[in-house]
């Protein structure tokens, strides 16, 4: 009977695939995607996998602890390495959502900057949080600050900022006027939330949110927006092979550290070990910042790179000046409590 | 197949001395059989679907009513919690289980789930415990309760154990209340929820105003589209059907990506409204409802043509001219007499679209602005951007009773194996 | 219109309703059209006038570490729903149409539902109900959910055709003395064929069009096409997006004109049958 032959094709394609699907899956490594993602690709994933012929897989994301809690908490881990932003870390760390590191196989904690030290992570890069517009559609007068961010009579059009509150908040503080030192202590005050909302009432009607850090450079060379907060480097990266005119405005910057982290369970720890020893080489690191200018995190990296892309990474003096830098300890207290404030405030 | 009813019939007839009783016994033995058969050709799909349909769905749902991680994590303080009256703060004891089921829980590693948990309720609660759990001496001199109150004031009020107790299990109402934008307050009476948090309700009516409105825009368009091609020639029909199934079958990602090109603001319309002087600055026509308008009507379309065309197909044309041979004007020969046999097309393709629309995501996710998000986005978000699973199935829940309740309408009007596939 | 003797208001009520009408079918097909060309730019922006022609983005397409994989994997993917979907929708689908049996129309519309549950319900259900399965890890679990997805698309073509099915055929053939196996060979099947065909291309472009399971479910290395040109649409918008959207519209039009066809044979053999 036909239906039999049926039958016999769907049980060999069930065992089939049952047999594909029993095979241990590769080493899987997400980072941020878009511009930073190609130039880890080149400097540092094709390598890897040349180097130690690991077969690797790669993903992209745009963050938030829940992602990584709803993986690990509902069973559906399939990642092995996360490049995670530091207060993902700090909480991850706590709940148990990362396998904690050995230090000694990365050569020991004094070889880093004291930022990139964790016990469930290692630093990936060192950037910024800046203000950028495009020089060829903003030519005189430009922005110069958070406070002209907000200004929408002498600069037209709309902003755009990422999506949740940690930076945003920051940011909606310092246009009203609060220095960078004090404005985690404003931020921890109910009042000093309130005022960083309806500083953020002023702007909703002329708002859009980017989520993954590719959109920043997009939504400015569609003229979707006017300024947007962005990753310093996917600026520079848009700039570099895109051949755009964005500029940059430093002042007030929000400085921070990324980490590499291994996820809980991960069945392919001894791999992922390998990967993060690779990536940490000072001589893997310092090809990276020729690529897009982040910064590297083991100290030895710094001497080898190339000196013309150092005014361009966040740890440059001049940068760090007026920088301030993320609280990750404010943000570990108070991450869930605003995110659903600002979750709420966002869907309104 | 019937051969066994024929066959029972032949032996019956051809025995002379057979009396009627042993005819209809044979009969209804070999209709049990032939039913027997059919459903065993049924069987494997409907447990292949109870297994990965059925099953996975009810569990997920469950879990919008379902709440036992508390109990499970923090056992002590649930148990002691029970004789708790509520009217001042609990017992010292309380307050000891607590700090045991703190400790038990952080070396368990499963702190981390009851704060998830208990934050939904009390935002911030995730902080209280784990600073509890980093800050607790680990031996006790004194009283329980000073000590929590010592790390956080929070610990010396109701609400704090008011929400240990409500997360107590094992059924609960609290995500279907949240759902509606309505909690429990410490005395266990419904209120709304804290102001600048209520989103479910503007959620949940957008859905169905959005709904709604591509479901009317569809009828508009739809209906004047599946008339002109149902009244012209076959071979000229058929040249303008395919023009409406092509879209049909192309994949929902691609149009929805060539919207996103068109509409953006240097993208292809822009730029041809301002060479042609039409506009002096690009139009704003993506990232809001507008584009989630023209991108779902233009995905839903063809399932509101496609109904009407096979209804109107049907309607011989001799109705209308009969009317106006009666001396009916041709909009009265219409309303009075075509339009009401159109009635089921109009139904079908309404109803349709209608449920494809409350379920729609990935359209209103891509070329949508944050406050044009439909209630899928958002079981979307808590299913996997925080692990809010009981604000997920509540939503679901919603959902799910929504769409069933007009599937079981388009069922009785129209029957599901009416269902019309390109 | 139709008579000689129009009135001037029928005239213009006509030719309002052809204008609205093809303003309609422009746009429907206007998106389609517009971004088959883009995908043959020698630029790299969503722009017209094209700078110029060239296959640049193919080649992208084709070189590329991330398209070629996810179009492999939704090949596996949706081969392997499909066979399944086929296989237990046409059973199901026999059955139904065989013989009354009690609660037939429950039965039948629980075997249309997943057609009609929001794709989000049935993505997070099986999420959650796959995940501590280990299903998630592979193939599997999507291969499970997709043929869920196209099982109903099987079972109304089937029963469709099997409608318009002459009873009589079988009892001619039975009567002529063949056995209920031959019978289904010979005479059911042929028949049915073209429907079951068409079945089964519906469920094979609904899984390859799927997005939802495959953004909550896949994996790394189960990526799938649409879940590509969604992360592409996201991440890095390029217009090898274009080339794949064209590349897709090519196969859906291929999947279109296959039923199309089979659905013309299965009239014909209906009719000289």
């Amino acid at each position: 009977m036909q239906s039999r032959k049926i039958w016999a094709v769907a049980v060999t394609t069930t065992a089939f695939v049952l047999s594909v699907a029993a095979l241990a899956r590769d080493l899987s490594v997400v980072s941020w995607g878009g511009a930073y993602q190609d130039a880890q690709r080149e400097v540092y994933f094709k390598p890897f996998m040349e180097k130690t012929k690991t077969p690797m897989t790669e993903e992209n994301w745009d963050g938030g602890v829940g992602t990584l809690r709803a993986k690990v908490q509902g069973g559906n881990n399939n990642w092995d390495v996360v490049q995670v932003e530091s207060e993902e870390l700090l909480l991850g760390c706590e709940e148990g959502l990362y396998e904690k590191l050995d230090w000694a196989k990365l050569g020991g904690k004094d070889k880093y900057l004291p930022d990139a030290v964790n016990d469930c992570g290692v630093g990936a890069i060192v950037y910024s949080f800046i203000l950028a517009y495009d020089g060829d559609k903003i030519k005189a007068d430009a922005p110069k600050s958070w406070v002209d961010f907000w200004n929408t009579q002498k600069w037209p059009g709309k902003r755009a900022l990422r999506k949740g509150p940690k930076t945003t908040l920051e940011i909606a503080l310092m246009a009203d006027g609060v220095a960078p030192k004090d404005v985690y202590k404003t931020l921890g005050t109910n009042e000093g939330v309130e005022r960083a909302f309806k500083k953020l009432d002023q702007l909703k009607p002329n708002l859009v949110w980017w989520e993954k850090g590719s959109q920043p450079p997009q939504l400015l060379a569609s003229g979707e927006v006017a300024m947007t907060d962005a990753y310093n480097g996917r600026i520079a990266a848009a700039n570099d092979k895109d051949k755009k005119n964005f500029k940059i405005v430093w002042t007030n910057n929000l400085y921070t550290v990324d980490s590499w982290v291994i996820m809980k369970g991960s069945p392919n720890k001894a791999q992922a070990e390998t990967f993060l020893v690779f990536v940490n080489d000072p001589q893997n690191q310092k090809n990276l910042p020729p690529k897009i200018p982040y910064g590297p995190t083991a100290k030895a990296s710094t001497p080898l790179i190339d000196k013309s892309v150092l005014p361009n990474l966040a740890t440059a003096p001049q940068n760090m000046a007026s920088a301030l830098p993320i609280n990750d300890k404010f943000w570990l207290e108070n991450l869930d409590k605003l995110s659903q404030r600002f979750n709420a405030w966002v869907a309104k | 197949m019937l051969r066994g009813a024929a066959a029972a019939l032949h032996a019956a007839l051809a025995g002379a001395d057979d009396d009627a009783g042993d005819l209809r016994r044979a009969l209804r033995r070999s209709r049990r059989r032939e039913q027997l058969r059919a459903a065993a050709l049924v069987l494997p799909l409907f447990l292949f679907l109870a297994a990965c349909f059925v099953v996975p769905i009810g569990a997920m749902l469950s879990r919008g009513v379902i709440d036992t991680d508390i109990t499970r994590i923090l056992p002590a303080v649930t148990a002691a919690l029970k004789n708790w009256d509520g009217r001042d703060l609990p017992a010292e004891s309380a307050y000891a289980a607590l700090i045991a089921d703190i400790r038990t829980a952080r070396e368990a590693g499963t702190l981390a789930s009851a704060a998830t948990r208990l934050n939904y309720d009390v935002p911030g609660f995730r902080t209280l415990l784990f600073s509890a759990g980093r800050q607790l001496p680990a031996e006790l001199n004194g009283s329980a309760r000073d000590a929590l109150i010592g790390i956080d004031p929070k610990w010396g009020e109701r609400e704090t154990w008011a929400a240990i107790r409500r997360a107590g299990g094992p059924a609960t109402d609290f995500y279907l209340l949240g759902a509606l934008d309505l909690r429990r307050d410490a005395d266990g009476s419904v209120v709304g929820g804290p102001s600048e948090q209520r989103v479910f309700r503007d959620v949940l009516g957008r859905t169905l105003w959005i709904s709604a409105m591509v479901t009317l825009m569809c009828v508009i368009l739809g209906y004047p589209v599946a008339y002109v091609i149902s009244a012209q020639p076959p071979g000229r029909a058929g040249v303008l059907l395919f023009l409406v199934l092509l879209p049909f079958w192309t994949s929902l990602l691609v149009r929805t990506v060539a919207w996103v090109v068109l509409l953006q603001k240097e993208g292809v319309l822009n730029s041809l409204f301002l060479s042609l002087g039409i506009v002096n600055e690009p139009l704003k026509m993506i990232f809001n409802r507008f584009a989630v308008y023209v991108a779902m009507v233009h995905v839903l379309l063809p399932f509101m043509v496609l109904p009407l065309y096979s209804v109107m197909r049907s309607i011989p044309p001799s109705y209308v001219r009969a009317a106006s041979s009666l001396g009916a004007r041709p909009f009265t020969a219409f309303w009075r007499v075509y339009m009401p046999q159109t009635l089921p097309g109009i139904g079908a393709g309404c109803l349709m679209v209608f449920i494809q629309a409350l379920g729609y995501y990935i359209t209103p996710a891509l070329v949508g602005g944050a406050d044009d998000q439909m209630i899928s986005y958002f079981i979307a978000f808590y299913a996997s951007r925080t692990v809010n699973w009981g604000m997920a199935a509540a939503l679901s829940i919603m959902l799910l009773t929504a769409t069933l309740a007009l599937y079981a309408v388009y069922n009785r009007l129209i029957g599901v194996e009416r269902m019309r596939l390109g | 219109m139709r008579t000689g003797t129009e009135t001037v208001g029928e005239r213009v009520t006509g030719i309002g309703l052809a204008m609205l009408t093809g303003a309609v079918l422009a746009f429907l097909v206007a998106p389609i059209l517009i971004i088959v060309p883009l995908s043959f730019s020698s630029g790299s922006f969503f722009y017209y006038p094209l700078p110029g022609f060239s296959l640049r983005w193919y080649q992208d397409f084709f070189s590329s570490s991330f398209w070629l994989p996810s179009l492999k994997n939704s090949l596996i993917v949706g081969t392997s729903a499909t066979i399944l979907a086929t296989g237990l929708g046409t059973l199901a689908a026999l059955g139904i149409w065989r013989a009354r049996f009690p609660a037939q129309a429950l039965v039948l519309a629980l075997l249309i539902s997943p057609m009609v549950v929001p794709v989000i319900i049935v993505a997070v259900g099986v999420y959650f109900a796959f995940a501590p399965l280990g299903l998630t890890d592979g193939y599997l679990g999507l291969i499970l959910a997709h043929t869920t997805l196209g099982v109903p698309f099987v079972v109304i073509t089937v029963l469709a055709t099997l409608s318009s099915f002459d009873r009589t055929l079988i009892r001619a053939a039975e009567s002529l003395g063949a056995s209920q196996i031959t019978t289904f060979r010979r005479v059911t099947l042929p028949l049915i064929l073209p429907g079951v065909a068409s079945g089964a291309v519906f469920a094979f472009a609904a899984s390859f069009d799927e997005v939802v399971v495959a953004l909550l479910m896949a994996g790394p290395g189960q990526r799938t096409l649409p879940r590509q040109m969604f992360a592409g649409i996201n991440d890095n918008i390029s217009l090898t997006i274009a080339a794949a959207a064209t590349m897709l519209i090519a196969i859906s039009l291929l999947l279109m004109i296959v039923v199309g066809w089979l659905q013309r044979r299965s009239a014909r053999l209906r009719q000289s049958g």
